[in-house]
């Protein structure tokens, strides 16, 4: 006896004569149907989406527990992550525990703490002060309210301290800065803040040779400095 | 016993054998089209959303930085949808009185979410992480397209496996200097410049399975 496998192939003339040969064409026409019960029902169960959305929360997903709809929750006032309690608040705020401004940067000002500034100042400060501190940003220009310009002598004889107790609280018009940027980055930010400012008040002979040069207009082959957007205020 | 089938029949049954063949590599072929298809992965379909939010316009037209809303790419697995306090930085005053903005608002005022419509969504099954992508030198456009012409959002790539494993058998062809993260429309330098910053940022692209699906 052959395997139903092997029957479902008609060679017509080669079978025949073979005993049982109707009776398994028969058997085949019943088999068909449930091969392609087999064969295609579990795909189509299959086509469930339960490993794709398993039964957790993504961050900020919808949920329908809460009453406002969202499964993250917001953090209970006063809640310190570990490692952020913040004791220093000369150096989260700014402000030291009398409420005077922090005169001194409380880490080292070198090259990597003034790029990590101006990288933080180019995202969340350029839009309103500009790139050059002037306080005509894209947002200024759209019709925000215009921040002091960083060169303004007021804010050139400011302390670090009060640059960032301004992104922890805000000031005027302008909101805390405090969940964008942390209390390192702050005073990053500051610390280019003043280099913004210094770089319209530096004493010519403290430049290089090359940059005096050019000063004096003399053609060298000095590539000329970064000409920004809001550069003609 | 006669003959079941006439000799003329061999013709039908050579002919089914063979068309089988096709039928069974045509529907293999059609499943992977419509896999691969927008109505599966959802590339190129823009999703209803309760504001109508252009990445155009706030990125390209205002130059606002892609962290400036999505603070946590950097060091987080999830990029970070800003919180409506976000918005209102701005639009305490400009537009504040547009009725499009009349959600955002109503937001800030109960403290109720906006319920944006997700559009990047990956299966649950795999663990992804912007923030080890950001750091290695893989920009946002590399999966998410030219957000900056986007008036409204929405997918450019597939996000199936296929797809990322393309990238991360040669990474080469997608690393940037980390300069160049959030440029659109960043283009190499020279031709070796994503083999010499594979080994610059010091990018071992794993394949393995428990990469993502750990």
């Amino acid at each position: 006896m052959r395997t139903d496998r092997i029957e479902t192939v008609p060679l017509g003339s080669r079978q025949a004569g073979r005993a049982g040969a109707a009776a398994t064409a028969g058997r085949r026409l019943r088999i068909a149907p449930v091969a392609l019960l087999i064969g295609v029902v579990p795909w189509l169960v299959g086509c469930r989406q339960d490993m794709h959305d398993q039964p957790r929360y993504e961050p900020l997903e919808a949920s329908s527990f809460f009453d406002n709809g969202a499964a993250s929750r917001p953090l209970i006032e006063g809640t310190v992550a570990r490692g952020h309690l913040g004791e220093d608040v000369g150096f989260e705020t700014g402000l030291d525990e009398n409420g005077a401004v922090v005169a001194d940067f409380p880490m080292a000002v070198d090259l990597v703490l003034l790029e990590r500034g101006r990288n933080r100042y180019d995202v969340f400060c350029s839009p309103c002060h500009d790139r050059l501190g002037n306080g005509r940003g894209m947002i200024v220009r759209r019709g925000y309210k215009q921040p002091t310009s960083f060169h303004d002598p007021r804010l050139v004889e400011a302390r670090p301290g009060y640059f960032v107790n301004v992104m922890t609280n805000g000031f005027g018009q302008m909101s805390s800065y405090a969940p964008q940027l942390k209390p390192a980055d702050r005073w990053a930010v500051a610390a280019y803040i003043q280099a913004l400012q210094l770089s319209r008040r530096v004493p010519a002979d403290l430049l290089s040779g090359e940059d005096r040069a050019w000063l004096a207009g003399e053609p060298t082959e000095v590539p000329q400095p970064e000409s920004d957007d809001g550069g003609h205020s | 016993m006669a003959q079941i089938f006439h000799r003329s029949t061999n013709t039908i049954s050579r002919l089914s054998i063979f068309g089988g063949i096709f039928l069974v590599a045509g529907l293999i072929g059609l499943f992977a089209v419509l896999d691969r298809s927008s109505y599966n992965t959802g590339v190129g379909v823009v999703l209803a959303q309760p504001i109508p939010f252009s990445h155009d316009h706030h990125t390209a037209a205002l130059g606002i930085s892609c962290v400036y809303c999505h603070t946590s790419v950097e060091d987080s697995a999830f990029a970070g949808i800003p919180p409506t306090a976000t918005c209102m930085n701005c639009h305490n005053l400009i537009w504040n009185q547009s009725p499009m903005l009349a959600a955002v608002r109503e937001s800030y005022r109960t403290g109720e979410p906006i319920r944006w419509t997700r559009v990047h969504d990956l299966p649950d099954y795999v663990y992804f992480n912007h923030g080890i992508h950001v750091a290695k030198g893989i920009g946002c456009e590399s999966c998410h397209g030219r957000v900056d012409l986007m008036p409204l959002i929405m997918k450019t790539e597939s996000l199936q496996m296929e797809w990322c494993l393309d990238c991360h058998r040669q990474p080469e062809s997608r690393v940037r200097p980390l300069s160049e993260i959030y440029t659109m429309g960043w283009r190499p330098e020279h031709a070796d410049q994503g083999t010499r910053l594979i080994a610059e940022h010091d990018i071992n692209s794993k394949v393995s399975c428990s990469t993502c699906h750990r």
